[in-house]
């Protein structure tokens, strides 16, 4: 299909300004712009159209079944986006005095407040935009609060290998050595491996719960105890918060600070990668470290700002992403005390569902009670048939689910890892578990049909080496 | 209390029962009795549509929400067309994730490309990358980019949002990397001071520069780029991208890096977010991009395609070894500021930026009959400063009583005042009435004395 700058002619345009009603002040030349400068000309009509044909090829959460695990693609309400469209929000300059923004201060509390009560945490920032920038704020806390007490020999941050590669990423972007530790057999911590990791130069552990293989580790109490034994700090990565929240708190488990995502755990819609939020929280003797400044004051009397000195600067301009965090909030007034323990319960039923049903060919990298998510083992598969976790995902494609999750965690080979979500009706998943029981007799029957797939997509399988070798990066104007 | 969960309560004990569990406890006894809650949350009962839509408008009518604003400091009130709303609601769009299956996201990856093209277009350089959380991280996340084993120091410029300067402070905190601001003189970058500091230091890695800067003020980013380029050092320069349709772009000032916040192109002020930063860089420095980037290929076919590439720079792949821990992207943001740009063409930014700027100057002179004097005395965009020879709380309330949001009073008592297309005569010439009666230097034509 064309590019946007394959339509339109010169001279074609829309008629948005008014002439201006001040005398026009010029540019001198020597700031003024010399290179020619290439935007589309094209009608209304032509913008509409063309972004309509780009919205028809994309999947979305309301196209159909999104099971990509570790990312819960939930549904996403729509009386969330009604509310952040709310004028007293979206026309709110964020440096307002504190008196004309009583309304936004008191959603951010609010949503601290909440936040605070799910994860067992006493004080949260809604400053970090995404998961990742959740991460890189965690652990500058932990980094914060050993620098203060002077314990600079803290120099290490020991992850799992089955963690997300952002883990090791943010720990480096904070100065600290990455330390991997091995998972057990059963896909937890190895106590042992962990034992022999910490030390006095441990700083803090990065740690999801459920993991990332989906499985709730039943060790969590010994392994917060092992860190803080150590002098180290725990840090818990909220990636998989959808299964256990309003079941098991964080707090609880030992950990000392956490990154959520709103936009997973709290239906904010991912609009195609972001934006995002990843509000950071931790434990009392944490927060005066926590970044941007802090709200004080009640409804009655007032919200204000309050510096910290000790704080660790902003990690992002102004207070995070506002509307995002409004969105979540609405969610969360929605579903209250009951709906969030009752959405955790069903996405985890949902997930134990689907896996009781495709166990019956698949075999599971776990097989056991899982969480919100299950992994799938396809090695065995491959290696009798040829067909591989990829080969699967893109068969799939042709009827119209998103595959699941392939290739992560790393530590199972030909992983595919399915994660539902609580907003899945029953038949949804049924179908898509017939799709993929279909799949797997057809890898033994055509095996090349899969190794061709998908056959009904827009495009078929791109050659991205060819893309990565010979970068085009934009289009060029002949 | 509201619920999301189709499935009726009949048909989660049947696939309870399917799944081989006797009871939801049944199921969650994967969970140690020892770690579970064991009393309901500590919050209200959940609410229906009707109820919560009724508590977020009274929270959103607690805001003031202001006729005019002439306060901009990062965060501009430009005028929206009303396509772009239309088109980032598409549903397909907002519920899409990460495009990692190419052949179901064309979609998405054509408009980060038409993103990145557009962005390369604005700032003259070869590559952008599908964005970052806002422009202060992405002129954060520029430092890594620069710093080596031999360069290990960065430099910014005073005259930089002092919000910018804060967040690469923080990050540097993260990285341990040296971080030095260097003065300003009078609201521009000292020039000499940069070029002492630079010729001094055999480890600069980077120079930070802000144009228009945080004042308003136009750098002589040219100049500022040959005495960083002497030194060895890397020029990174953080641009407005609406005010690129009219001034040199970084290229022609002869910039490494360019980033900068997209919140001028079509995204509303919001409360600050979110915004979207972006980043573009010289075909060199290609593969030190933080970030996703989109590349066009081909499919099995032949036919057009787009994917993810480039990927052995990123976290999934490196881990720790990776440039940056950046996975998402402000893809709605993306789009939001590409639609913009289309339907606001190279014509319509144009004149966006030169009435942004005409009406600045108005105030300007309105704002100095009014005793309000301009503190510097230079080449400006869209923001300026002014002395404030009255309390700035009371300008400030008697403004805000005709539904107008002042200038951000800064440092020394100074204010510091925005204007953009969305600004009419009018409404300033009843910020110039309001000045005036406060100070009672109504209608005189005084010259600055500073």
């Amino acid at each position: 299909m064309n590019l946007i700058f394959e339509i339109g002619k010169e001279g074609r345009g829309l008629s948005l300004l008014p002439k201006c009603d001040v005398p026009v002040t010029d540019l001198p030349e020597n700031l003024k712009r010399q290179s020619e400068l290439h935007l589309p000309q094209v009608s209304e009509n032509e913008i509409s159209r063309h972004y309509t044909k780009l919205a028809q090829r994309t999947h979305g959460v309301n196209k159909g079944f999104y099971p990509l695990g570790s990312c819960t693609m939930k549904y996403n309400p729509k009386v969330n986006e009604e509310m952040a469209a709310l004028k007293g929000f979206r026309q709110v300059h964020p440096l307002q005095d504190e008196s004309t923004v009583q309304g936004s201060l008191e959603v951010i509390k609010m949503t601290e407040d909440i936040l605070s009560e799910i994860l067992g945490m006493d004080a949260f920032t809604l400053q970090p935009a995404a998961g990742a920038h959740g991460e890189f704020t965690g652990l500058l806390l932990i980094k914060s609060y050993h620098t203060d007490r002077g314990d600079t020999k803290r120099t290490k941050i020991i992850v799992p290998d089955s963690a997300h590669g952002t883990n090791p990423a943010s720990a480096a972007m904070c100065g600290y050595e990455v330390v991997s530790i091995p998972s057990a057999e059963d896909g937890c911590v190895d106590l042992d491996a962990l034992r022999d990791a910490v030390g006095e130069d441990t700083a803090g552990l990065m740690l999801t719960n459920p993991n990332t293989v989906g499985l709730f580790d039943k060790n969590i109490l010994e392994i917060t105890k092992i860190v803080h034994e150590a002098g180290g700090l725990c840090y818990y990565d909220g990636a998989n918060l959808n299964a256990v929240m309003g079941q098991a708190r964080p707090g609880d488990m030992g950990f000392d600070c956490v990154h959520v995502n709103l936009h997973k755990t709290f239906s904010t819609p991912h609009g195609g990668g972001g934006p995002g939020s990843g509000p950071v929280g931790c434990k009392a003797f944490l927060q005066d470290f926590l970044p941007g400044a802090r709200i004080k004051g009640n409804i009655e009397d007032g919200y204000y700002y309050e510096d910290s000195p000790k704080s660790m600067g902003s990690v992002k301009m102004f207070h995070g992403n506002f509307l995002v965090v409004v969105r979540a909030l609405t969610y969360m007034l929605t579903l209250g005390k009951e709906g969030i323990p009752e959405a955790s319960a069903n996405a985890v039923l949902n997930a134990n569902y689907m896996r009781v049903k495709l166990a019956k060919k698949y075999e599971m990298a776990y097989d056991t009670t899982c969480m919100h998510e299950f992994v799938m083992d396809l090695s065995e598969l491959k290696h009798r048939t040829g067909v591989s976790a990829l080969d699967v995902a893109k068969g799939l494609l042709d009827y119209g689910v998103h595959p699941p999750t392939m290739y992560f965690p790393l530590i199972v080979h030909e992983a595919l890892m399915v994660e539902p979500c609580e907003t899945e009706p029953r038949e949804v998943m049924d179908e898509a578990c017939d799709t993929l029981l279909e799949l797997y007799d057809l890898a033994e029957k055509d095996p090349e049909w899969l190794h061709a797939a998908p056959h009904n997509a827009v495009i078929g399988r791109p050659d991205e080496v060819g893309a990565a070798r010979k970068p085009v990066v934009k289009y060029t104007w002949e | 209390m509201g619920s999301y969960v189709p499935n009726t309560l009949k048909e989660r004990e049947e696939m309870l029962k399917e799944a081989g569990y006797t009871s939801f406890e049944d199921m969650f006894s994967c969970i140690p009795d020892e770690v579970k809650l064991k009393r309901p949350l500590n919050l209200p009962s959940g609410l229906s549509e009707l109820e919560v839509a009724r508590k977020m408008e009274e929270l959103a009518d607690m805001n003031v929400v202001f006729k005019s604003i002439f306060r901009g400091a990062g965060s501009y009130d430009h005028f929206i067309p009303a396509i772009v709303n239309s088109v980032i609601s598409k549903e397909e769009f907002l519920t899409a994730y990460t495009p990692y299956q190419a052949e179901i996201s064309q979609g998405i990856l054509q408009s980060i490309f038409e993103f990145q093209t557009m962005i390369c277009e604005l700032t003259g350089m070869d590559v952008a990358n599908a964005s970052h959380y806002d422009g202060a991280t992405a002129a954060a996340e520029t430092i890594p980019m620069c710093v080596d084993r031999k360069h290990k120091t960065a430099y910014v410029s005073a005259t930089t949002h002092p919000w910018v300067i804060q967040v690469m402070k923080t990050y540097c905190f993260g990285s341990n990397t040296k971080l030095v601001v260097l003065p300003s003189k009078d609201g521009l970058t000292d020039a000499q001071a940069l070029k002492s500091a630079l010729e001094t230091d055999p480890e600069a890695a980077c120079f930070y520069l802000q144009q228009p800067n945080f004042f308003g003020n136009f750098e002589d980013a040219e100049a500022i780029g040959e005495i960083v380029h002497a030194a060895g050092a890397k020029f990174v320069m953080g641009v407005n991208p609406l005010a690129l349709s009219i001034i040199k772009s970084p290229r022609e000032c002869g910039a490494d890096i360019a980033v900068g916040d997209g919140q001028p192109l079509g995204m509303p002020i919001s409360y600050g977010g979110p915004y979207v930063g972006f980043m573009a860089t010289t075909t060199a420095m290609m593969r030190k991009l933080p970030g996703r980037i989109v590349g066009e290929t081909t499919d099995d076919q032949g036919r057009r395609a787009f994917v993810l590439t480039l990927q052995a720079r990123e976290q999934h792949i490196r881990r720790e070894k990776a440039s940056s821990n950046i996975c998402s992207n402000q893809d709605l943001c993306c789009l939001t500021a590409s639609v913009y740009m289309a339907a606001m063409g190279k014509e319509g930014m144009a004149e966006a930026a030169r009435q942004s700027m005409s009406k600045a100057h108005y105030l300007r002179e309105g704002l100095k009959k009014a005793g309000f004097y301009p503190v510097f005395h230079t080449e400006f965009f869209n923001e300026f400063v002014t002395t404030c020879p009255v309390d700035d709380k009371e300008l400030l309330d008697a403004l805000e009583a005709e539904g107008i949001l002042g200038g951000l009073p800064i440092a020394d008592g100074s204010i510091l005042w925005c204007a953009t297309e969305k600004n009419t005569k009018e409404d300033m010439d009843k910020l110039i009435a309001i000045a005036s009666s406060i100070t009672g230097k109504g209608g005189l034509s005084y010259e600055s004395n500073i």
